[in-house]
């Protein structure tokens, strides 16, 4: 396995158009699992297309355990690529689509069978090797991707999207299998999607990219609970976190953590009583218990099983208009309803603060609620 | 790193290499044709020459010769007339039989389809001799008729396979809502299929005058005078007079005839593609 | 009005038209081809295979059945081969490549006979191009220039040459159309497996076309087989009846011979290719419809 580094890489499709991946430098672990992650035109696809040898990069230089390859074609950098639609060959078997590779690398074709039943009985496909493609179902062909891919023993895994050809109950269970799989193997991997959730729960660590830029690399806890900017802060989590705009600053707290105030302390009521509404916060994280009490006017509820999602705003509060999320979880058995106003509250501590010109995250900073 | 540029290099040279051999093989008559259609007699035919290069001045003669001392501009007319009878026959015929195969007939309907376009391959000589029979017992006989009813033959089921693909790429969706909003199901073969579908009727038109412009063995098996005789059969026959050949008027009669069919054909090719894989990947 | 109703109504016409003249004809083909008709003749009688007996002994037919075998033959491999490499080098996109669509599709789209008249100049015994530049670069001697039309074996070679110039356009048209279905995640992953150009060519793009490439080459078959316009211009059937094909041979039997139940009975023998090119292509498209 082997360590993928990139320096300043940068592509250009057409010139005077801003590039599709813009100076980009990362690098990963050995064995990691790294998620690139942002919505469609980040330059995720791009960014990966690029370390495969897919496509030429603008400027900037990809090494791959220690040794730059950029003018090196695919097959010559020992790795392998799982496509979004799995790219089959769908007029060979499945034993002969896993052969592939061993065959156009020469290896020596006593050993194919060999290599193929060890490839195929670690996704447990051994009884799919004599059918043909079209007669597998969507998991099924996902496996065979990934045999193929793991029968020539290569340094890297690249994966660009491959549950999102999947209907939504079997991608969860094939999530599974794919972590469980990288864990096994040890390979370092990178692995494109626009799914957060698919990201925090599979990655090690995650790349978010917006217009060709790295946003932030982080733990799925990292990016989290500690957005490097509004993008990032918005990106993941669903509903996104509640952002108010202020002169000079963004102040933004996850909806799952707008909660009603008797929930935050017991004895949260007495604090919230001694609370004057019109006084200016100096915000104090270090305390876990100071919590900011707000009026919350639910407009819709939304129940989800597990959770419920209400939308409301802010009354009483110079961000009267804007919407605002809260996530309670359905253990919480009080009944809200629509145009009920109840007393809501966030913990100081998970406010976090942004820069409203450059969308940073900044120390926190005084700020007027009212 | 240079053995990778240099094998980039080598690759784009035996890219063009390829092109260019092929254009010049395929397109070589018809230049041959421009430069013999403006080519003085006397150097056309004197062996001592280089034919590549106009060694006397260019001249106008055989053009002129071709409008003015023979009937080129009637087979053209012709030609034109029975292009034109055709494509209405065939549009007439083939735009409802495509739409009620691709939409109202399931599965047997698609062996219909299938059936139809087999009849394409149907070979005319293997058909023109009892045709012409038919043709003589229907008094038709060396008249343009013959050609304007035995044309669609061919045309119809051609036509009627291309436009069932076109027909099939529009959302059956699109017609449901029309019937929802009050129109029968023709209504809306008539007043909304019909009008989308304007670029792939255009194509089945331009296609099926080429188709008529193209034949040649019906025309030549029953016309038999040369006034009455369509472009394709009566600038190889007729421009000779004798045993003499008129190669330059021949070739600038080739050369009229086939550029405006192929600036056509050009235009409309993209579609008829489209049209074509939709109908066979269905 | 049901939906079967009026798809039925809506097709009939075209059904109706092509039954009356396609397929009346060619039962009537039959008919001819044991009767004793001919042109002028007005009364008609059966002769039962009499047609067939004596086709089958007459020497200019089964010449002209090994003319069309050939003539069918050697214009498909050579169209098979160009087509496949003039579509390779057409896939991408390249500078000028509008214009050279619009030179390459020449032959396809002039009418048949024009082109032919076009090859008989470009052929002429005394007049060729073609040996003009063969004297000037002194490969062949003054006066000595090949009879291209005159000559039996190179008359076969230009009728093969003229009907595969023609015909490599149309199936060029065909197997671009079936190289560009190839999704174009499938050579990039044969790339990543490292597959360099040729293995990927031979083992991957080309098998992928091999459902059209059968479609491009039935129909390129019956085309050839059927078609009597180019040797019947180029060289009438001669010298000597050594480019004589079926179609033509049935042409100058049955309406310049004005022996129409002859002609019949030789155009008869197209018919069992066709029944067995009709089978094969049913059978691709089945195929190509379950998958």
């Amino acid at each position: 396995m082997a360590i993928v580094e990139t320096r300043n890489l940068t592509k250009v499709f057409k010139e005077g158009q801003p590039g599709a991946v813009n100076n980009v430098s990362l690098q990963t672990r050995e064995g990691e699992f790294l998620v690139f992650l942002g919505p469609s035109g980040s330059g995720k696809t791009t960014l990966l297309r690029m370390i495969a040898g897919l496509e030429q990069p603008t400027a900037g230089e990809i090494l791959i355990g220690g040794a730059v390859v950029n003018h090196l074609p695919p097959r010559e950098r020992r790795i392998a690529m799982v496509f979004q639609s799995y790219a089959l060959y769908p007029h060979l078997t499945v034993f002969k689509n896993i052969a592939f590779p061993l065959k156009a690398q020469k290896v020596k074709k006593e050993l194919h069978q060999q290599k193929v039943d060890w490839a195929a009985s670690l996704l447990g496909i051994g009884k799919l090797l004599n059918r043909k493609p079209r007669e597998l179902s969507g998991g099924e062909r996902q496996r065979v991707a990934l045999a193929r891919a793991i029968v020539r023993e290569p340094t890297v895994f690249l994966l660009d999207e491959p549950l999102s050809n999947l209907d939504a109950k079997l991608r969860a269970a094939a999530r599974e299998e794919l972590e469980e799989f990288q864990k096994r193997i040890g390979t370092t991997t990178i692995y494109v999607t626009h799914d957060q959730v698919e990201a925090m729960a599979m990655g090690d660590r995650v790349v978010v990219l917006h217009q060709g830029i790295v946003r932030q690399i982080g733990t799925p806890k990292e990016v989290y609970d500690d957005p490097a900017d509004t993008f990032v802060a918005t990106f993941l989590g669903s509903p996104p976190m509640n952002l108010l705009e202020a002169k000079d600053v963004i102040v933004g707290f996850r909806p799952e953590r707008f909660l009603p105030s008797e929930l935050l302390t017991p004895g949260g009521e007495q604090a919230a009583k001694n609370f004057q509404p019109q006084s200016v916060l100096v915000a104090d994280v270090k305390d876990p218990l100071k919590r900011i009490p707000l009026r919350f006017r639910v407009e819709i509820v939304e129940y989800l099983g597990a959770e419920r999602i209400l939308y409301g705003y802010l009354a009483g509060t110079r961000f009267e208009k804007k919407l605002v999320y809260s996530r309670i979880p359905s253990s919480v058995l009080v009944n809200y309803e629509a145009n009920s106003v109840h007393d809501f509250a966030v913990p100081e501590s998970e406010l976090r603060f942004f820069d409203p010109a450059t969308e940073k995250r900044i120390a926190p900073k005084a700020f007027q609620w009212q | 790193m240079v053995q990778g540029r240099g094998r980039e290099i080598l690759g784009k040279l035996v890219h063009w290499s390829i092109v260019v051999a092929f254009s010049v093989l395929l397109a070589f008559p018809f230049y041959w044709m421009l430069i013999t259609s403006f080519k003085r007699t006397g150097d056309l035919y004197n062996l001592k020459n280089n034919p590549f290069v106009f060694n006397e001045k260019p001249t106008l003669e055989h053009l002129q010769l071709l409008f003015h001392d023979t009937l080129y501009l009637r087979w053209i007319s012709n030609t034109a007339f029975v292009g034109a009878l055709v494509v209405l026959i065939t549009l007439l015929l083939s735009v409802p039989a495509a739409y009620g195969l691709a939409r109202l007939t399931g599965r047997w309907g698609q062996r219909l389809g299938i059936g139809i376009f087999l009849t394409y391959l149907v070979p005319p000589t293997l058909l023109f001799l009892p045709l012409a029979r038919l043709v003589a017992i229907l008094g038709l006989q060396d008249s343009l008729w013959s050609l304007v009813l035995v044309y669609p033959s061919f045309t119809i089921p051609f036509s009627t396979w291309l436009l069932m693909g076109f027909f099939k790429s529009i959302p059956p969706e699109l017609e449901d809502a029309a019937m929802v909003d009050g129109l029968t199901r023709f209504g809306a073969f008539l007043k909304l299929v019909i009008p989308i579908s304007i670029s792939g009727i255009l194509t089945v038109t331009i296609f099926t005058f080429t188709l008529v412009t193209q034949e040649f063995v019906y025309a030549l098996t029953f016309i038999s005078s040369e006034s009455r005789q369509m472009v394709g059969v009566g600038v190889p026959i007729f421009l000779v007079r004798g045993d003499v050949y008129y190669w330059g008027s021949l070739m600038a009669a080739c050369l009229i005839t086939s550029l405006p069919i192929a600036l056509l054909y050009n235009l409309f090719l993209d579609r008829f593609i489209a049209g074509f894989t939709v109908g066979a990947v269905k | 009005m049901s939906n079967r109703k009026l798809g039925a109504v809506m097709f009939l016409p075209a059904i109706l038209y092509v039954l009356a003249v396609v397929g009346v004809p060619f039962v009537l083909a039959f008919i001819y081809s044991v009767g004793d008709v001919k042109i002028a003749s007005v009364g008609y009688h059966f002769v039962g295979l009499e047609n067939f007996r004596s086709v089958l002994q007459s020497p200019a037919f089964r010449r002209s059945l090994y003319d069309s075998v050939v003539f069918t033959v050697g214009t498909q491999i050579i169209v098979l081969v160009g087509s496949t490499i003039l579509a390779l080098a057409l896939k991408e996109p390249f500078r000028g490549r509008g214009l050279v669509r619009f030179l390459i599709l020449l032959p396809w789209v002039a009418p048949v006979s024009l082109g032919a008249i076009g090859w008989k100049w470009i052929l002429d015994s005394l007049y060729s191009v073609i040996n003009w530049a063969l004297i000037a670069v002194h490969l062949v001697r003054p006066f000595e220039g090949p009879m291209w039309l005159g000559e039996p074996s190179l008359a076969m070679m230009s009728v093969i040459g003229v009907e595969s110039w023609r015909l490599l356009p149309f199936s060029t048209v065909i197997l671009l159309a079936g190289l560009t279905a190839i999704p174009r995640d499938i050579p990039e992953a044969a790339a990543v497996d490292g597959a360099g150009f040729w293995r990927t060519m031979f083992q991957i793009t080309i098998p992928m076309m091999l459902p059209i490439v059968n479609v491009a080459v039935l129909f390129g078959i019956i085309f050839t087989f059927t078609d009597m316009t180019v040797v019947y211009i180029l060289t009438r059937g001669g010298p000597y009846d050594t480019t004589q094909v079926l179609p033509s041979l049935a042409f100058f039997t049955g309406v310049l011979g004005g022996d129409l139940a002859e002609g019949a009975a030789i155009s008869i023998f197209l018919v069992p290719l066709l029944v067995a090119v009709a089978y094969l292509m049913l059978r691709v498209a089945h195929r190509s419809e379950v998958a």
